[in-house]
């Protein structure tokens, strides 16, 4: 938070992408270079997100968690889930998000080192407590190689349509984003009253 | 930022073959997986700087036409055909000028970003049937989501050059393009439907029949308006005018790019010129055939895996495309500039309700007759 920490906290985050750059090169070839590098985006991302003084940096540095994130998922072959992610969380969320941050007034005051080292101590514990009770219960599939991506794009739409499949969640997605939509609509709509002029009474 | 070309190099292709070839025995494969990357990023680059260069050179001759002007006449002999290599040289010698007040780390990383989204999007475009980065599956799809990662590149620019011309031009362009965006991948369902499929390079070659002339334009009558939907989408996404408002130089300056000077500012025209030439070759493989045409159609059977017929579907695709980019250019030297309200009310008012009701008969169409 300070500006004298700063620059070792840049390089602690250089250190670890190498390491995690170098560790996947060793253990896993090509692909192990690749996941290192998306778990580096996906890691430093949020990180600086929650170290950057300024709040349009953080939103900005999301940008490397959702694309990190999105590698990630093209790694495991779900190629569809990669590009549908980089489309909505980066295309469309984060300029939304940027939107929001750009037009609120900045106030570097709220984030303290005291207050930023106290939410990354409760992010951390809440990630140990889950993966805690996670990690002892779920099988795992585990294997050597990872998949070929054979993802359809066909077979992904023919499921969300099937009676069989996904139909009733999907339409429900689509219900409650259309009632979203509106409802949003409604509330940013001038009223006629906003349109009238307030001194228009004055002059009469 | 080229997850694709990562995701080819690891799946093996060409390159990886070829280098393997020359590499001395016992190199192990991500060295030469690493290697392949490379060197489609840098024949990406290349292509880029190409098209980029070739446009404004066109942008500039077209413009000056249109004004009975010559335009750039000396460079290089052959009707100034050397004026966007000098412009560029010049470009790249001009000091690099960061303002004091804007936000170091982003004012430099916006022009990378902006071009590396370009670059990912041009990854699936593929030029001819064995002329491609990488055969996506879902191509098109790709194409889009890499496309609107360059609102934040022209966000962060607008955000970190610390100025009101700049911030004014981003938040411009942030709300034009999620406005057009959906109109966008809406029209594009109609040639979807018919294709049935989001890779280029299938739908490129499921207009091959009727002489080369099986394009998805004839395919049912919804087409044409989805296509002119489209075309007016594409000019907003691509900032061009009429919907040049995120850079209208006389209201903002230039918009968002009013602090950048030098290599850095010729990063965003490669960008735009780059954009217009995707979008339009997007429009030629889902609306007008492809790399088909009836030249490629003379090819007997025997001979559409040699050399001569891809380089004369890329030939057509790229011709194709660049109709596009001149019908843009055209347009940006004919019409005035919109205003923001005017923008806004034909995305939302007009392009998207008329989207839907395409895609509707369309679906309707292609049910009854197909």
């Amino acid at each position: 938070m300070d500006d004298k920490l700063q620059k070792p906290f840049y390089a602690a985050l250089g250190v670890i992408t190498l390491g995690l750059l170098g560790w996947g090169a060793a253990s896993a070839g090509a692909q192990g270079i690749a996941f290192g590098l998306f778990t580096a985006l996906t890691l430093g991302g949020s990180l600086i997100c929650v170290w950057e003084r300024s709040v349009v940096r953080s939103a900005f540095s999301l940008m490397g968690t959702f694309t990190g994130v999105a590698g990630l998922f093209l790694l495991l072959g779900a190629d569809f889930l990669a590009v549908a992610q980089i489309l909505i969380y980066v295309g469309g969320i984060l300029a939304l998000i940027l939107f929001g941050v750009m037009l609120s007034p900045p106030d570097l005051a709220e984030r303290k080192l005291s207050r930023v080292l106290g939410g990354l101590a409760l992010m951390l514990g809440a990630v140990a407590w889950v993966g805690s009770k996670v990690a002892g219960t779920v099988a795992w599939a585990t294997t050597d190689e990872l998949p070929e991506p054979t993802t359809k794009v066909d077979e992904i739409g023919v499921a969300f349509l099937d009676p069989e499949g996904y139909v009733v969640p999907f339409e429900l997605a689509a219900m409650i984003l259309t009632v979203a939509l509106v409802a949003a609509v409604y509330i940013a709509r001038r009223k006629a009253s906003d349109l009238t002029d307030p001194r228009a009474e004055e002059r009469a | 930022m080229n997850l694709m070309a990562l995701e080819a190099a690891t799946t093996g292709n060409a390159f990886t073959e070829l280098l393997g070839g020359i590499a001395p025995e016992g190199t192990p494969t991500w060295a030469l997986w690493l290697g392949a990357a490379g060197a489609g990023v840098g024949i990406l680059v290349a292509f880029v700087s190409l098209v980029a260069m070739f446009s404004v050179w066109l942008e500039r001759k077209v413009s000056a036409h249109i004004q009975c002007r010559y335009g750039p006449m000396y460079a290089g002999g052959w009707h100034g055909w050397a004026q966007t290599l000098a412009d560029g040289v010049k470009l790249l010698l001009k000091e690099d000028m960061i303002p004091l007040g804007a936000d170091k780390p982003l004012f430099m990383l916006a022009p990378a970003l902006v071009l590396g989204a370009i670059f990912g999007a041009l990854v699936a475009l593929p030029l001819a049937p064995g002329f491609f980065f990488a055969d996506v599956n879902m191509g098109l799809f790709l194409i889009l989501a890499f496309s609107s990662l360059t609102t934040i590149g022209v966000v962060m620019a607008g955000w970190a050059s610390n100025s009101k011309w700049s911030l004014y031009g981003a938040m411009r362009e942030a709300a034009q393009v999620v406005a057009y965006e959906v109109p966008l991948g809406v029209s594009l369902f109609v040639p979807l439907m018919v294709a049935g499929t989001f890779s280029l390079t299938e739908a490129s070659a499921a207009q091959s029949g009727w002489f080369g002339m099986h394009w998805f334009i004839f395919q049912n009558p919804f087409m044409l308006p989805a296509f002119i939907i489209f075309f007016i989408a594409a000019l907003a996404e691509t900032k061009r005018a009429p919907f040049d408002l995120p850079e209208a130089e006389s209201e903002l300056v230039a918009g968002f790019m009013t602090e950048y000077s030098g290599i850095r500012w010729s990063f965003f025209f490669m960008e735009e010129y780059a954009a217009m030439f995707l979008m339009s070759a997007v429009g030629a493989v889902f609306f007008f055939g492809g790399y088909h045409s009836p030249l490629t159609a003379l090819f007997p059977e025997e001979a559409t895996t040699g050399l001569l017929y891809q380089l004369v579907c890329a030939g057509t695709l790229i011709f194709k495309s660049f109709v596009g980019v001149f019908v843009m250019m055209w347009l940006r030297w004919t019409l005035p500039r919109l205003r923001i309200d005017q923008v806004m009310s034909m995305g939302y008012k007009y392009l998207t309700p008329l989207a839907l009701v395409c895609v509707l008969g369309a679906a309707i169409w292609e049910t009854i007759f197909a």
